[in-house]
């Protein structure tokens, strides 16, 4: 299709044209006015890492012993894992909200089409929704994270930066499954976003160390997002912290830069036709 | 007509292809301030094309289009900014209150706090909707959410009004209200346009309209211009026994246009009295007759066919 001739723009075309209003702020507000009244949603997301750290961090814990932390001192068993299970709830929590969220509101609400009819864009959309579960994400890690403090699982003052951390993987996260969700015909489609998750969040170091992998797989789950995420937050509750760590840093920078244009490029294609 | 320099909307050989569908074949239109212009078709027309691409949510394939002055492909908030769009489906928010529906739609458009709040009370009485401002959007019904969806579309104070086929599926006591709505806003200036395949609609409602078919204008004027032009003052309805064959033959004579229906014959003319004494004279006795004034259906029917379009 040939769009009419426009005076050229001199930036470079990454966002689609008049996609931003600079409003994204109003849908992030639509939200929490949404969840206000769907507090009990907002809960249980909380308690879902709470009882994975009870259940294996207590339970299993008592059996496992110690691990090797990032600097080979031991930690608790707990200790390893919650800074995992921090990583895989940041994770979690902006796939829910960036997928089947979105989705339903894309496809059975057209939410987004009747936004369209307002000054708001594609980007304030993107930002607004990957902006809310942010929040969402961030409310959920200063909860977890109050409560490892609680039962000691946080030895050093790095953990502070564990926060912010766990906002830029839920950003990323949030952006990517956004893109995805563009791509998704069906509900069915959703069993993708499962496969996708399920097998990270047990097999990228959460719950055991890089270690117990043989060279090639450890390779292969050096490679995943969550991998990138446990490392950084596990460096950061034990106070392992070094340079390298910027590498998984600018991962999710990467991440977050696809998966923003993607979105917005993919609602635009798919809203505006 | 308005003089192109006030038009609130102007399109010249405007096009829209989706894929190998033209859905738009290249229209021109000039709608001016204050006026309320309908699009007119069967499905399939191209109205609700021709009204995305005014309303800025479809990029034209080809062809010039100016809104409020503004190209919408280079000034699409802009424009969106100053109208009010009514979908042909309702896409209220389900999340939210009726109140509240008004209130956040107000928040896109950068409007604070307060005035969106003394705007949602405001509209909620023109909807007739203030009892139910605290419910959700579900359990209302069809017309309710209609009326809500339109002053949802007037929360920016709109210049320009656009409403795809609002009165679709509603029943008639629905359906007068809104148009008392519509109407009350055309007195206070808003210019509206509007798609609609209810010809009793666009005659109640429009100033002027196009006929759309297959995607191209076929007829252009204000209604009665358009029943002057395509059909003739009144229309005889006659009835005849099915198995015997009517004397068309006969009644061609009488009349400007007949036309020949499965059911009965549709005789065109300026006094459908003397055309019914006239056949009476010559011996003809249909089961039964009718004599009314022609409507836009007529000119509808002529010019887009009777075709039956999926």
């Amino acid at each position: 299709m040939s769009a009419p001739a426009v005076p050229s723009a001199p930036l470079l075309r990454i966002f689609p044209v008049g996609g931003y209003a600079g409003r994204s702020k109003m849908i992030m507000m639509r939200s929490a006015l949404v969840y206000r009244r769907a507090w009990l949603a907002i809960v249980s997301g909380f308690f879902e890492p709470v009882f994975y750290l009870f259940a294996m961090g207590q339970g299993l814990g008592t059996y496992v012993g110690t691990l090797p932390g990032p600097n080979d001192a031991p930690l608790s068993y707990a200790a390893f894992i919650a800074p995992g299970l921090l990583a895989a709830s940041a994770m979690n929590g902006a796939v829910f909200d960036s997928t089947f969220n979105v989705f339903f509101k894309l496809r059975y609400e057209r939410l987004y089409d009747a936004m369209l009819a307002t000054p708001l864009g594609v980007v304030d959309i993107a930002l607004g929704e990957i902006g809310w579960a942010l929040v969402r994400g961030g409310l959920y890690a200063l909860g977890f994270l109050s409560l490892m403090a609680v039962f000691g699982l946080l030895t050093s003052p790095w953990a502070l930066l564990a926060l912010p951390a766990a906002l830029l993987v839920a950003f990323a996260f949030a952006a990517v499954g956004m893109a995805a969700t563009s791509y998704m015909r069906s509900w069915q489609d959703f069993d993708l976003v499962t496969l996708a998750t399920l097998p990270m969040f047990l097999f990228a170091t959460t719950f055991y160390p890089l270690s117990v992998y043989s060279e090639p797989v450890q390779r292969i789950v050096q490679c995943l997002p969550l991998y990138h995420a446990v490392e950084l937050m596990r460096g950061l509750t034990t106070g392992a912290v070094d340079w390298s760590m910027l590498w998984h840093v600018g991962y999710f920078v990467v991440m977050i830069a696809i998966g923003v244009v993607i979105a917005a490029r993919r609602l635009n294609a798919l809203l505006l036709r | 007509m308005p003089g192109v320099s006030d038009g609130l909307v102007q399109a010249r050989g405007l096009r829209k292809d989706s894929g190998d569908v033209h859905a738009v074949r290249g229209i021109d239109v000039d709608v001016g301030r204050g006026e309320v212009f309908g699009f007119l078709g069967p499905n399939g027309a191209g109205k609700s094309s021709a009204m995305r691409m005014i309303a800025c949510v479809s990029p034209r394939s080809g062809g010039t289009l100016q809104v409020l002055g503004m190209d919408p492909y280079v000034d699409g908030p802009k424009i969106r900014a100053r109208i009010g769009v009514v979908p042909q489906l309702d896409n209220l928010d389900a999340e939210l209150t009726v109140r509240q529906n008004l209130e956040v739609y107000g928040r896109y458009f950068g409007m604070s706090r307060a005035a969106v709040r003394a705007k949602a009370t405001e509209l909620l009485a023109f909807a007739q909707l203030t009892d139910r401002e605290g419910d959700e959007v579900e359990p209302l019904s069809g017309g309710m959410k209609r009326r809500l969806s339109i002053v949802r579309s007037l929360v920016n104070d709109p210049e320009l009004l656009l409403l795809d086929e609002p009165t679709t599926g509603l029943d008639p006591q629905a359906r007068h209200l809104l148009w008392d709505r519509l109407y009350r806003l055309k007195r206070q200036g808003v210019t509206q346009l509007i798609t609609t395949h209810y010809m009793d609609e666009a005659e109640q409602l429009c100033d002027r309209l196009v006929v759309m078919d297959g995607g191209l204008i076929v007829a252009e004027g204000s209604p009665a211009e358009l029943i002057g032009r395509y059909s003739t003052r009144e229309v005889v309805e006659l009835r005849f026994p099915l198995d015997d064959a009517p004397p068309v033959a006969e009644l061609e004579q009488l009349v400007e246009r007949l036309e020949v229906l499965p059911d009965r014959l549709l005789l065109y003319a300026a006094d459908g009295e003397a055309v019914l004494a006239a056949a009476h004279q010559i011996g003809i006795r249909p089961l039964s007759s009718l004599v009314r004034r022609s409507t836009l259906e007529d000119v509808f029917l002529r010019l887009t066919g009777r075709r039956l379009v999926d």
